[in-house]
């Protein structure tokens, strides 16, 4: 993974072509576009939602996983015999009775065992399960089980983790170097020659946790050499699949059911030692295992954020055209890859999204650490260089004269272009989305105009309607899905393996099920993400699942239309172009007054025919250039947003409270306005959350110091500031009816926008993510000083001194 | 209260206990919680666990009126007590203001948090009918919600206030 590519920007790309229907003039929708109640609202407001954890069984036992108390240790030994001995424990399993096949999410990087064989890694690592009749016993079992360890010198400082002398972690990754990307698009070296102006900024991004309220549960069970896991997933498929070769099993024997999901934010996309640990516990018993981290055990598993320390330098002309970028970062990792080869791409790739400029050069190495594993988390790679590039504009911005605004639209992205490192962008609203977050937020009336403490931010973002390649090497398409119409008519059940884990797939896929087949919304049913019932689909991530299970459900309902319409042909004597279908009616074209209800044509044609159903699937075009990485971040389409925000700081205390931020999104045609709204809220509220108070902090041990809700500091409903989010008008010709992403795209101007704001306040720039009140008071502090002021410090005072 | 012992010498407690109207007397331990009691011995799962510290509201039931952390409470505490849980919400199959207005707002995604929200919000409107919006983000404050940046909730909130003769 050590070479260096350079490709030329244009000869990578291929040409840009409409892949898919022109803009229709007639936009009348009948159950799309409006903001239908969420399919599982009843339930979930009843408490009748079963989520993983509410599930019984007949015979169920209770598993629990015994993890390592050092950062970085050689296991010596293990003794199980005393646990054994405890009554009501049923089973005591370590390396010994599991498969030793290495696995993990990224195929170029499988590097953890299900419990660990030499050394553990991190604090949390997992050596040891058992499985017992209560959750009591398992406590009781595992403080009983021994382990005895080595403790081993350990690499904490991700800045320090590829120097010569440093521990190794992996004896297969020199110098703890588990990702190193070098790519150079166009010729920079030149355009910051040419340039004005050239400028060097570093930025630090937080390592955070997705905290999902609900907590990772897995529940297996064996039955005649089958197994079934329950589980709160993102992704159904990659269970099956990784679970499946772990145990050497047909996919076949393995079946994954979703069951409701209590929120996921990239966190639940990998399956866990629950599932794996609870597997073995499950067939040596004999009896269904219930698997679950507590809240402690989440925050060490992770695959949350990365820490990023982030380089960019720019150069510009004089009115501020971006002429060429280089990025340099290194990632902390942690101590297993997770999804981070790809969080450690598209870290730069995304970078060249909503500028248009053509020379851009991407340095990365991504670290393995003593920490917990990283992994994707909304936004995957993007939040924190975008945050570091808006800072780092702005910076620009104030040194040349020009208003933050100004230069965002002179060098915003246009709609069919292609970007330095070949991704094709059809659909792009970012001048648009500029203007109206400008017009909306009062920014003209504002900007400079402000009460002292006052200050207003703009930034950007973008992001992929589905990754345009699965994780590992498949030809299997994105997405696929069937619709099954009841006999009499008065029902039609959705079957998809679309994963909704709270953000309202199943909802809106039902919608575009009724638009296309002509039905209604009220009248839907749907089963998903249940790998033995419902067809395949890679699952919740990279924001695919409107654009492509939408897409494999509009074939899926086009084919029951037609169907449905040729039917009714026969039955009226007419050509069944002459007919259409909506909300359930069938008429003809030309005469309105010649109807037939769906129900009636429906039931006639299971009495001729069998039953009616509709199939569809759906698999992008080739996508990206050649240079190595190059599949990472290319998506069908993407999604454009800018924000701005108004924060108000005070100046005693360093102590930030966002006012306002105003949202405006290019996210194509919207399927539920309410959903689509909702999800820019839930996005706002988790950038909110890691620009100002979250971060996961370890002590010098590489021990987790916070890792409760309250101490990681998730937000509370008193922390929001106001929300508006808003729309352009916007149309995707490769989403079905024009549709692009919206649910990870908000979180991804938030950091760089409150830091502009607050830059545009107090004139002080906080480096490094979160923008915590301690910080703020410390750059305001420096500046004061630098201005010549005699600045008090507390440090010094005598009461401070114990 | 009546106790008896088990083989090694742990106490059993029979407490009495009304749950959504019903009548219970569970034996339970004195270390048992009563979201334990409630989840595996009643069935009664709508209240949910995300943290069992007190940090995420989402095990928040009515005890005696007042919205409660059950990952806090023993169940021997609830002795004598009327709990309301989610499942006590709607009745007979009608749903409460509260609930349609979460519907109608879009106030749920995941639906993790909703149970424990509604819980506080109930105790909110039975005290104080018309809350403004800074009461009624202090009523939910204890309740955290990882989807939804509040926004709708908090509206769904005040619209079921609004409704409210
Ligand atoms: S589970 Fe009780 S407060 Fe979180
Ligand atoms: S809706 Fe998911 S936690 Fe509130």
């Amino acid at each position: 993974m050590n070479q260096t590519t350079t490709t030329d920007p244009k000869s990578s790309a291929r040409a840009y072509t409409h892949p898919g229907l022109p803009e229709p003039a007639d936009k009348d929708y009948a159950v799309i576009g409006k903001s239908k109640p969420k399919i599982d609202a009843r339930v979930k407001v009843t408490g009748q939602a079963r989520y993983t954890a509410d599930l019984k069984f007949p015979n169920m036992i209770y598993g629990k996983i015994l993890t390592s108390p050092h950062a970085h240790a050689r296991i010596l030994s293990i003794d199980t015999s005393e646990a054994e001995k405890i009554p009501g424990v049923k089973a005591v399993i370590t390396h010994k009775d599991v498969p030793t096949l290495k696995y993990g999410i990224s195929p170029a990087r499988w590097d953890e065992n299900i419990f660990c064989i030499d050394t553990v890694k991190f604090v949390g690592d997992k050596v040891a399960a058992v499985a017992c009749i209560d959750e009591e016993t398992c406590y009781k079992a595992l403080k009983a089980i021994k382990v005895e360890y080595e403790v081993l010198p350990a690499v904490l400082d991700p800045l320090h983790a590829m120097d010569e002398d440093a521990p190794q972690i992996h004896p297969e990754y020199p110098l703890n170097k588990n990702t190193e990307i070098h790519q150079d698009f166009g010729d920079v070296d030149e355009a910051f020659s040419k340039a004005d102006y050239v400028r060097t900024d570093t930025f630090i991004g937080n390592r955070t946790y997705q905290a999902p309220l609900e907590p990772h549960t897995a529940t297996s069970i064996w039955q005649d050499g089958k197994l079934t896991v329950y589980s709160s997933t993102q992704s159904p498929h990659y269970f099956q699949y990784y679970i499946a070769r772990e145990f050497g099993l047909p996919m076949g024997d393995v079946r994954i059911i979703k069951t409701y999901v209590g929120g996921g934010f990239g966190g639940k996309l990998e399956p866990t030692g629950l599932e794996f640990a609870g597997a073995v516990l499950a067939r040596l018993t004999g009896r269904p295992v219930k698997m679950f981290y507590d809240r402690a055990e989440m925050f060490a598993h992770n695959r949350g954020r990365h820490r990023q320390y982030m380089k960019l330098t720019t150069g510009v002309k004089a009115n501020g055209r971006i002429l060429g970028v280089h990025a340099d970062f290194i990632m902390d990792g942690g101590a297993y890859t997770s999804l981070g080869i790809a969080s450690a791409y598209y870290a730069g790739a995304m970078l060249t999204l909503t500028y248009d400029f053509e020379n851009y050069r991407f340095d990365m190495n991504r670290v393995y650490t003593n920490l917990p594993a990283c992994g994707a988390q909304r936004g995957h790679g993007a939040p924190q260089p975008r945050y570091a590039f808006e800072a780092h504009l702005d910076n620009i911005a104030k040194e040349l004269g020009i208003d933050p605004v100004e230069i965002r639209l002179l060098n915003a992205r246009k709609p069919n272009t292609v970007t330095p490192n070949a991704f094709v962008v059809n659909s792009c609203e970012m001048v648009a989305c500029l203007e109206q977050a400008r017009d909306v937020s009062g920014w003209a009336e504002k900007k400079g105009k402000l009460p002292a403490g006052h200050g207003i931010g703009i930034a950007t973002g973008s992001f992929v309607s589905g990754a345009g390649y699965p994780i590992y090497r498949t030809d299997l398409p994105q997405s696929a899905a069937m619709i099954k119409v009841a006999e009499d008519g008065t029902a039609a059940t959705l079957y998809t393996g679309a994963t909704d884990i709270g953000q309202g797939s199943d909802t809106v896929l039902c919608q575009m099920a009724a638009e296309a087949m002509g039905y209604t919304y009220e009248q839907m049913k749907i089963v998903a993400a249940d790998t033995e019932t419902t067809p395949h689909d890679f699952g919740a991530y990279s924001s695919r699942q409107t654009l492509m299970s939408g897409a494999a459900v509009k074939e899926a309902g086009d084919d029951v239309k037609k169907q449905l319409l040729e039917m009714a042909g026969e039955m009226l004597n007419l050509p069944p172009e002459l007919l259409d279908v909506r909300s359930g009616k069938i008429s003809a074209k030309d005469n309105p007054e010649t109807t037939l209800t769906f129900e009636e044509a429906a039931r006639t044609f299971f009495v001729k025919k069998g039953p009616l159903m509709g199939r569809g699937s759906y698999a992008p075009p080739k996508l990206g250039g050649r240079h190595k990485g190059a599949p990472v971040g290319t998506s069908p389409a993407y999604s454009f947003a800018a924000q701005v925000s108004e924060v108000e700081i005070d100046e005693e205390t360093g102590e930030v409270a966002v006012l306002d931020v105003w949202d405006v999104h290019d996210c194509g045609q919207v399927i539920n306005p309410a959903l689509l709204h909702a999800q820019v809220h839930g996005a706002l509220y988790m950038g909110m959350g890691e620009s100002i108070w979250e971060e996961v902090r370890f002590d010098a041990n590489g021990k987790i110091q916070n890792p409760t809700l309250g101490e990681y500091r998730l937000p509370t409903a008193l922390d929001m500031p106001r929300m508006h989010s808003s729309l352009v008008p916007s149309y995707e010709p490769a989403g079905p009816w024009g549709v692009k992403e919206v649910g990870e795209g908000a979180t991804i101007p938030t950091m760089g926008c409150f830091r502009n704001a607050i830059f545009d306040a107090m004139g002080v720039s906080v480096n490094s993510l979160p923008l915590t009140q301690e910080k703020v008071w410390a750059a305001l502090r420096e500046k004061r000083k630098a201005d010549g002021e005699d600045v008090w410090d507390p440090m010094a005072c005598e009461c401070f001194i114990e | 209260m009546q106790t008896i012992s088990d083989k090694q010498g742990v106490k059993r407690y029979l407490i009495n206990l009304t749950v959504n109207g019903d009548e219970y007397s569970p034996v339970i331990k004195g270390n048992t919680l009563l979201v334990n009691l409630l989840r595996d011995e009643l069935d009664l799962t709508g209240t949910k666990k995300g943290c069992e510290l007190g940090d995420c509201g989402s095990c928040t039931v009515l005890m005696d009126g007042k919205p409660v952390d059950s990952c806090l409470v023993l169940a021997l505490e609830a002795d004598g007590c009327e709990i309301i849980t989610i499942e006590g919400v709607a009745q007979h199959g009608e749903l409460d203001r509260l609930q349609r207005s979460f519907i109608d707002n879009a106030a749920i995604q995941c639906g993790y948090c909703t149970p424990g929200m509604i819980l506080s919000a109930k105790a909110l409107l039975t005290r104080n009918p018309h809350p403004t919006e800074p009461e009624v983000r202090a009523a939910i404050s204890g309740n955290l919600c990882r989807c939804t940046g509040y926004v709708n909730i908090v509206k769904a909130v005040l619209d079921a206030a609004e409704a409210t003769e």
